[in-house]
């Protein structure tokens, strides 16, 4: 088998509202798909095994860490990034709160938080302190510390 | 990560006979959560996944008379914010609701937790104590393992050439059933046990003498341990804090732990104990509802 071609595939899917039809190695991850076919940069990647969630995106609802999924599993699937969440009218609340409450320093683990985030007030629009903690739980960040990101959710809650 | 094919088959036979022809150059596909990890750190040489996700019986939550039959590519959030299993199968929910954080969970599923056979998995001791059944099928036809016996090493399991895990399926509890499992790490949430104890009881219906019971370890040797002499040493025992104390005793003597970074072996013996101690208390509550 070794020696057999490994071909692209192709893979429809619809990012942030807009349709792709892309052409992508079988082994690319997600995370390399939005970022390196796409252009959408704004994932970012971290540790690529599954601790920090600076990669995190939402697939058909759930989030992920889209360095742990294969771009061809997306096929067919409702991918949102962090690009997806402001408007034309503005930013997402969640982006205005985190802004307000200085949420972030360097930005890296940012778009994952949010991501994060904005998939739990979908479900769940007044999370208690502890269940955005447990939320977060799968997403790291180096230099702000958790409180203010907490407090930036808390914010954006109904 | 080296370069590998994708393939998604639909049919639980043409998945078997992908992983026949490639031998021990493909895998199932099912998270990901670790398979793409050692891909990328190239722990395996693969010319294919085989993602299984799109192959309806490993994709499906069945309940019949008998039991519960979880697919094995359900992941663990599925599991978890289903009513049913919630009330019928809690040592199960305990487990499944620990592995990796909110996007793990995701993906994750007991089955992959199952195959991926780390010595410290969170739901695999939940699956024993709850006396779950592997279905496998193979080039040969199929055939049915205990979960008890499924894993062999760290890593390694009963799974042989061409071989895929199916389903796991859980006997509907008896009357007075509770399971419970926790592990212990330093930190709150995320993080791999330094040692992990699921057990079972069935009570009599006076809910005071513990008929059946089955303990599990975690992280304290190289498979999942079944603790059966600690187990045993309920069964027909009043309930009381001296037949939990003794069971707690013999499952630590049971635990054949390692030093590592994550703990040393008198902590992890200690942590047998306890953890033993606090889950018959905790099934016990449960099985009396």
């Amino acid at each position: 088998m070794s020696s057999s071609k490994i071909n692209k595939v192709q893979i429809s899917t619809k990012i942030n509202g807009q349709e792709y039809d892309l052409l992508i190695p079988p082994y690319m991850s997600l995370l390399d798909t939005l970022r390196e076919i796409v252009g959408l940069t704004g994932t970012k990647e971290g540790c690529l095994d599954g601790n920090c969630g600076a990669c995190t995106v939402n697939v058909d609802g759930r989030i992920v860490d889209s360095c742990l999924v294969l771009g061809p599993e997306v096929n067919g699937k409702d991918v949102n990034t962090v690009e997806g969440m402001a408007t034309p009218e503005g930013l997402h609340p969640l982006q205005k709160a985190f802004l307000e409450e200085a949420a972030l320093q360097c930005g890296i683990c940012t778009p994952g938080f949010l991501v994060s985030a904005k998939g739990l007030l979908d479900n769940e629009p007044s999370p208690s302190e502890d269940r955005i903690r447990h939320w977060l739980a799968g997403n790291l960040c180096r230099c702000t510390g958790y409180d203010k990101i907490i407090k930036a959710v808390q914010k954006a809650s109904k | 990560m080296h370069p590998f094919a994708y393939l998604a088959p639909t049919t639980v036979k043409e998945a078997v006979d992908v992983l026949t022809e490639y031998g021990d150059k493909a895998r199932p596909l099912a998270g990901g959560t670790d398979l793409l990890v050692k891909a990328r750190a190239n722990v395996w040489d693969l010319d294919a996944v085989v993602d299984v996700k799109n192959i309806p019986e490993l994709n499906t939550i069945n309940f019949n008379s008998d039991g519960l039959t979880i697919g094995a590519s359900v992941a663990c959030c599925h599991i978890y914010e289903n009513e049913k299993i919630c009330n019928e199968y809690e040592g199960i929910v305990d487990g499944a609701s620990i592995i990796g954080g909110i996007q793990i969970q995701s993906r994750a599923g007991l089955g992959g937790n199952l195959c991926n056979a780390a010595p410290s998995a969170d739901g695999i001791c939940p699956l024993i104590v709850n006396h779950a059944v592997a279905t496998i099928e193979g080039p040969n036809g199929t055939r049915e393992v205990s979960v008890d016996d499924f894993c062999t090493g760290p890593s390694r399991t009963i799974l042989e050439n061409g071989e895929l895990l199916v389903n796991i399926f859980l006997p509907k509890p008896k009357e007075n059933f509770g399971s419970a499992y926790t592990r212990f790490i330093p930190r709150n949430e995320m993080d791999i046990a330094v040692a992990a104890v699921a057990a079972s009881v069935r009570l009599s219906s006076d809910k005071n003498t513990i008929e059946e019971a089955k303990i599990a370890l975690a992280s304290v040797g190289p498979t999942p341990i079944v603790a059966k002499e600690a187990a045993d040493s309920l069964i027909g025992k009043t309930v009381s804090d001296e037949a939990i104390d003794k069971a707690s005793s013999l499952a630590k003597d049971a635990a054949t732990p390692i030093t590592d970074m994550r703990g040393t072996v008198e902590q992890r013996k200690h942590l047998v104990e306890v953890l033993t101690r606090r889950m018959i208390t905790k099934a016990i509550e449960r099985a009396r509802g």
